[in-house]
């Protein structure tokens, strides 16, 4: 493909989950200890590796890998994250109004911001969406569907496997149900991708110093041209509480009989 | 009157459990429940023919997923029932054609749902099940809610008649392009999301999956297993339970060789009850087990499956 490829790829901060995770009085999700998603790594590794294929099959095509992040401040250094991995440069979507954004508000104000930046920053080039294939703390997935359609009713390639771009398309393998696909859609395309598709590479040293460099821009919804009932969301939290933390139960040793005692277990508690 | 539209992408010839789960929930919240699919089978909507459908709705031609075609199908739907609520079952083609459509019904969406009430809210786990969480709509209409499985009974009542199919201006759109279609060879055992009791397989395994295969069939149960069972390639992908697997929550997990790491947890730790078998005792899995046995699942597992047979 000649011309020039913009491989956008969408990432979040979100807490580690590692550790526990909580829901404050505020009804959110508290991000003290935040990090990378470790699900956005594929999309990265997925755009870098797209672009070392096109380096080689395609040397006349120039490809851009970019991240966004909308979040708080704090959001910044899951971006660096994103940048040391290997993403030319950084858009960081920071604004009070989009605090407890559900599905609709994040997907309105995520079109908003890719419109923002492919018309302001090259918008000859043709453009391709990556995102992990669901938020941890949302898991939802429904983001990526929900932003193709907002971008102008975009083919949306969730779920890939693999993926590779040839000439003006982008070609994924996914499952559907029962069956795996292959499937085509021309760019520009949303696609998610899952952890099957790659191994993200680990920064070094070398990556971590040169990704301080790289540009980053802050972007409010004003600078959108979003106001912020475009961004309010549908959905609110009610309740939420802990979900009461399994205890541990009978432990037995197996002397020889413990096959029989779990049977025992199991028709006592009605389960055979 | 209560308006409830179930979108499936796709009816085989034999409903699944998850489908037949969502009529059960349809029938429960509305008094006019209407089937809306991208594809009938051979036999039409007679897998549809369940009491309480008032009819099935498709567009003029198949519509394969992932064809934003079937969100359109959705949006006339919608428009055409005045719909109050919106139900899905909670798998990926769905929730796309779910999140589509409420983009373009300027409505809000609630995946994974345990349960939906006829007023507009829902409750869900989050937190990789940590946390129970109930949400709300508060602005626009309809609700859009896809459902986890195991979340009610499915048997609803058959009846004689098919439900009527009514095509609507809606057709495969060409923006993707479906290069090659393959059918995942079937394991003759139910669906992982499904199952009310799963086996779950380990490291412990070490490549040799014969019992904990003997002990899923004795049970008509699913098989899963751990990352490390699915990375070292002894077992699909896609039974990998945990957190960027699949999350199962049946009546019966037995977790065999496992050693439960947060990630496991993550996919598994909403089950009813949780039975693990390992040699380590300090397996952090056994801190969250109903009923643990520490010892070699190739002493305990023949003696369980032959207990089984012997009982039932």
């Amino acid at each position: 493909m000649p011309g020039s490829l913009h491989i956008l790829t969408l990432v979040k901060w979100v807490p580690d989950a590692q550790l526990e995770r909580t829901i404050g009085e505020d009804r959110r999700v508290e991000r003290t200890e935040g990090v990378l998603g470790e699900l956005d790594e594929y999309p990265i590794e997925a755009a870098l590796q797209i672009r070392e294929a096109l380096e080689k099959s395609a040397p006349e095509t120039t490809v851009r890998v970019t991240a966004l992040i909308m979040g708080p401040d704090g959001a910044s250094t899951a971006l660096k994250k994103a940048l040391q991995i290997g993403a030319d440069e950084g858009f960081h979507l920071d604004d009070e109004q989009l605090a407890a954004a559900d599905i609709y508000a994040t997907s309105a104000a995520l079109a908003g911001a890719i419109t923002h930046i492919h018309k302001n920053h090259d918008a000859d080039s043709q453009l391709l969406v990556l995102t992990g294939m669901a938020s941890e703390d949302g898991e939802s997935g429904a983001v990526p569907a929900q932003l193709a359609q907002r971008l102008g009713g975009l083919a949306a390639l969730t779920q890939a496997t693999s993926l590779t771009v040839e000439s003006d398309r982008v070609v994924v393998d996914r499952v559907s149900g029962n069956t795996r696909q292959k499937v085509a859609a021309g760019l520009p395309a949303v696609v998610s991708v899952t952890d099957q598709a790659n191994e993200p590479r680990y920064p070094n040293f070398k990556a971590i110093m040169k990704a301080r460099k790289k540009p980053v821009t802050t972007l409010s919804l004003a600078d959108l041209g979003l106001t912020a009932i475009a961004v309010q969301s549908k959905i609110s939290l009610i309740a939420a509480e802990p979900r009461p933390e399994r205890e541990a139960g009978q432990i037995i040793h197996d002397d020889g009989t413990a096959g029989t005692q779990l049977a025992d277990y199991l028709e006592k508690e009605g389960l055979l | 009157m209560t308006s409830v539209l179930i979108v499936f992408d796709r009816v085989d010839e034999q409903l699944t459990g998850a489908q037949a789960e969502l009529l059960a929930h349809g029938t429960a919240l509305g008094s006019e429940v209407v089937i809306v699919t991208g594809q009938l089978p051979a036999n039409g909507a007679e897998p549809l023919a369940v009491s309480g459908i008032t009819g099935v709705l498709t567009g003029e031609t198949p519509i394969h997923a992932p064809d934003p075609a079937l969100a359109e199908l959705v949006q006339t739907a919608a428009g055409e029932l005045q719909a109050d609520l919106i139900l899905g079952p909670d798998t990926p083609d769905t929730v796309d054609a779910l999140a589509r459509a409420a983009a373009a019904l300027d409505t809000g969406l609630i995946t994974g749902a345990t349960g939906v009430t006829g007023s507009g809210a829902a409750t869900k786990t989050v937190l990789a099940g940590t946390w129970r969480t109930t949400a709300q709509l508060s602005e626009g209409s309809p609700l859009i809610a896809t459902l986890k499985s195991n979340t009610t009974s499915a048997d609803l009542p058959a009846v004689a008649q098919a439900p009527e199919v009514v095509e609507l201006p809606v057709s495969a759109s060409g923006l993707v392009e479906i290069l090659e279609t393959t059918e995942v060879p079937s394991t003759g055992r139910p669906a992982l999301t499904e199952a009310s009791t799963v086996v779950a397989a380990g490291r412990g395994v070490d490549g040799d999956l014969s019992l904990v295969e003997e002990l899923a069939d004795e049970l008509g149960a699913a098989l899963g297993a751990s990352r490390e069972v699915t990375d070292a390639g002894w077992m699909d992908h896609s039974a990998q339970i945990g957190q960027t697997g699949v999350t199962v929550s049946p009546q019966l997990y037995i977790s065999v060789g496992i050693s439960g790491a947060v990630q496991q947890k993550a996919g598994m730790q909403t089950s009813e009850r949780i039975v693990a078998i390992n040699k380590d005792e300090d397996a952090p899995v056994f801190e969250i087990t109903d009923f643990g046995v520490v010892g070699d699942l190739n002493h305990v597992l023949p003696q369980l499956i032959s207990e089984i047979r012997k009982r039932r």
